[in-house]
């Protein structure tokens, strides 16, 4: 099919709004001077200066570990969340929870980050790494229970009730059954928390304290010095981690969908 | 072995299961039947463990069964979507109740080999769930319950998914199976010639209540009410009042104008009481001269012939608008049809060839 001059102009621009700032960005991290404005000929000394930079690699380690730490803490969390939802039948304030959990995703992190704060300076809890972890748990969990719930509504009951049938206990049930089932969903929503805690500026910045300084933190008070191309080389890198997760992502789930037709064509024809 | 002792099962306001009593016998190959919404799944969960009776109880083998959670039950179910685990293999699908009892492995491969020559899976063992056939695959949810040898096993609605050729063909082999195991097979169906096929006895089910409990012959040709003589079948349904003429024999008086119709009867009717005299299309006779010694004979038109192969269906409709079915068998193949539309016929039938009842 030809597009049509009118869907070529619509489709340019689409991507136009979406790609330029983040084409220019890539393109200035190559750039052999210092300014930022002024292209002066291709050269990949910046990243080379961004890998001596202590600061940044440091700021790097400790993104990392949040990510790890707090996706992780809010997989199992949220996952148990969704669970007690889909399957605990109808106790008393069930809509009142479910309504409660999903609250967090409309709420302004302003807000989140700041009571975060108050809690952890009431409680007096020293402010760092545990702090941040924490307090990307709280809101990330909720992006997790929402992965996971949607996964576990379409789950078919009898696959369970079949488990208990044949001498499971719940707990072996889930173990056994459900969590393997389900794993691509917790899954999914474990790379959500993670993203989610990557690039996260507002509440890490209200949470945190000197000791643990994140990357989108260092980023943001570099930036208010200057835009210099070794943050330029960052973002880039940055940028690239995460296409190549996208891309791999998709086209894992892209290969187990033609295997699973292909499967179901050898039934139907072994049949 | 597993007795319903006054059992009622309510979800909130609705009562699903009124005050029933029933005994199921070892080996049996009993069938639940009913209309969706009767209660015969409520029964069959009750059994497995995955609902308790709201009061009553139920027993199995001497043993009050209630407090029992199903992974304690010596009872195993195959359920109507099959359940199979698609994460697993065919093979790790029926080895996952032996595991679960920690046997010995070699114990194990020995009777999931055993179960997968039983349901003549072994070419399949590999494969998983979504990599065989729709029959294949209700094997396995059979292989499955079957391998951890349950004194009863449940089946609901295990044949719903397949289509009508391999339905029957899997039904005679369900017999087979249960009469190899001589296992007790409780089936939910409200396919009623499924169970007619497979039982040894039926129960007919409405509204959480047991209509009629006795074996697929007694239910055809003796229901005890209109409602299991229409559920079960084709059925003309005859309205009229009954009068005793001696010897269990009644006169049917249904239509002014009409000569009282003769019916045989076991129970009593009393002088003018209101019955309902229950006659299948086959044992109805139709033809085109007024018949010489039938008990029976009324006149009509023919109003629409369903022609099955087998069978031919004769709707003929009576002077008073009442609608009777007749139903012939097409033994011959090359046979001029003599009867055609709108033509005046006879319909004969003997005294002892309908059920009379009250309600």
């Amino acid at each position: 099919m030809r597009l049509s001059w009118f869907n070529v102009v619509s489709l340019t621009l689409g991507f136009a709004f979406l790609y330029i700032p983040m084409i220019i960005l890539v393109i200035f991290s190559f750039n052999e001077s210092k300014l930022v404005t002024v292209w002066a000929g291709f050269s990949t000394k910046w990243y080379a200066e961004l890998m001596q930079n202590e600061a940044f690699l440091n700021a790097a380690w400790v993104t990392v570990k949040v990510a790890v730490f707090s996706s992780t803490l809010a997989t199992v969390l949220g996952t148990m969340a969704a669970y007690v939802l889909i399957r605990g039948g109808r106790f008393m304030g069930r809509t009142l929870f479910s309504g409660m959990i999903y609250a967090p995703l409309v709420m302004p992190e302003v807000i989140t980050g700041l009571s975060l704060l108050l809690l952890f300076i009431g409680i007096g809890l020293d402010r760092g790494v545990l702090t941040v972890v924490l307090a990307h748990t709280t809101f990330s969990m909720c992006y997790v229970s929402v992965v996971v719930s949607s996964r576990l509504a379409t789950f078919d009951r009898s696959l369970e009730e079949a488990a208990l049938d044949l001498g499971c206990t719940a707990i072996e049930a889930f173990r056994l059954v459900t969590l393997p089932i389900i794993a691509p969903a917790v899954i999914s929503g474990w790379l959500l928390a993670f993203t989610l805690s990557l690039d996260d500026l507002v509440i890490a910045s209200f949470t945190t304290g000197p000791s643990a300084t994140t990357l989108p933190i260092k980023i943001f008070s570099a930036v208010r010095l200057g835009v210099s191309p070794e943050i330029n080389a960052l973002s880039t890198l940055m940028i690239a981690i995460v296409t190549i997760g996208v891309i791999t992502a998709s086209l894992v789930s892209k290969r187990n969908l033609a295997r699973q037709r292909k499967d179901e064509q050898l039934a139907v024809r072994a049949s | 072995m597993i007795r319903f002792q006054n059992v009622t099962k309510r979800f909130g306001e609705f009562t699903a299961i009124h005050d029933l009593s029933l005994d199921i016998f070892e080996k049996e190959f009993f069938a639940l039947l009913g209309p969706s919404g009767c209660g015969k799944t409520t029964m069959m969960r009750m059994l497995g463990g995955f609902e308790t009776p709201t009061e009553g109880r139920i027993e199995l083998a001497g043993q009050d069964i209630g407090p029992v959670p199903p992974n304690k039950r010596a009872v195993n179910m195959m359920f109507q979507s099959y359940a199979l685990f698609p994460h697993l293999s065919i093979w790790d699908n029926i080895a996952f109740g032996l595991r679960r009892d920690k046997l010995p492995k070699d114990q194990i491969a020995a009777r999931v080999e055993e179960m997968l020559k039983l349901t003549r899976l072994e070419k399949f063992a590999r494969r998983k769930p979504h990599q065989i056939s729709g029959g294949q695959r209700q094997r396995v949810a059979l292989a499955r319950s079957l391998a951890k040898a349950p004194k009863l096993l449940l089946l609901d609605e295990p044949l719903g998914a397949l289509d009508k050729k391999l339905r029957q063909d899997t039904q005679f082999e369900l017999m087979d199976i249960q009469e190899t195991t001589g296992t007790t097979f409780v089936i939910v169906t409200h396919d009623q010639e499924e169970a007619m096929t497979v039982a040894s006895r039926v129960a007919v089910m409405d509204e959480g209540r047991l209509m009629q409990v006795a074996t697929p012959a007694r239910i055809y040709e003796t229901p005890d009410s209109v409602y299991v003589a229409d559920f079960i079948g084709d059925v003309n349904i005859i309205q009229g009042t009954a009068k005793p003429i001696g010897d269990d024999r009644f006169h049917v008086s249904w239509n002014e104008g009409q000569p009282p119709l003769t019916a045989t009867s076991a129970k009593p009717f009393s002088d003018g009481q209101t019955c309902h005299l229950a006659i299948r299309p086959e044992k109805v006779t139709i033809t085109t001269d007024k018949p010489d010694t039938a008990d029976n004979a009324v006149q009509g038109k023919v109003h629409d012939i369903a022609y099955l192969g087998n069978l031919s269906t004769y709707h003929v409709a009576l002077p008073c608008g009442t609608m009777i079915k007749a139903q012939t068998a097409n033994t011959r193949r090359l046979s001029r049809r003599q009867i055609t539309w709108e033509d005046p016929v006879w319909l004969s039938w003997t005294a002892t060839a309908g059920v009379l009842l009250a309600e």
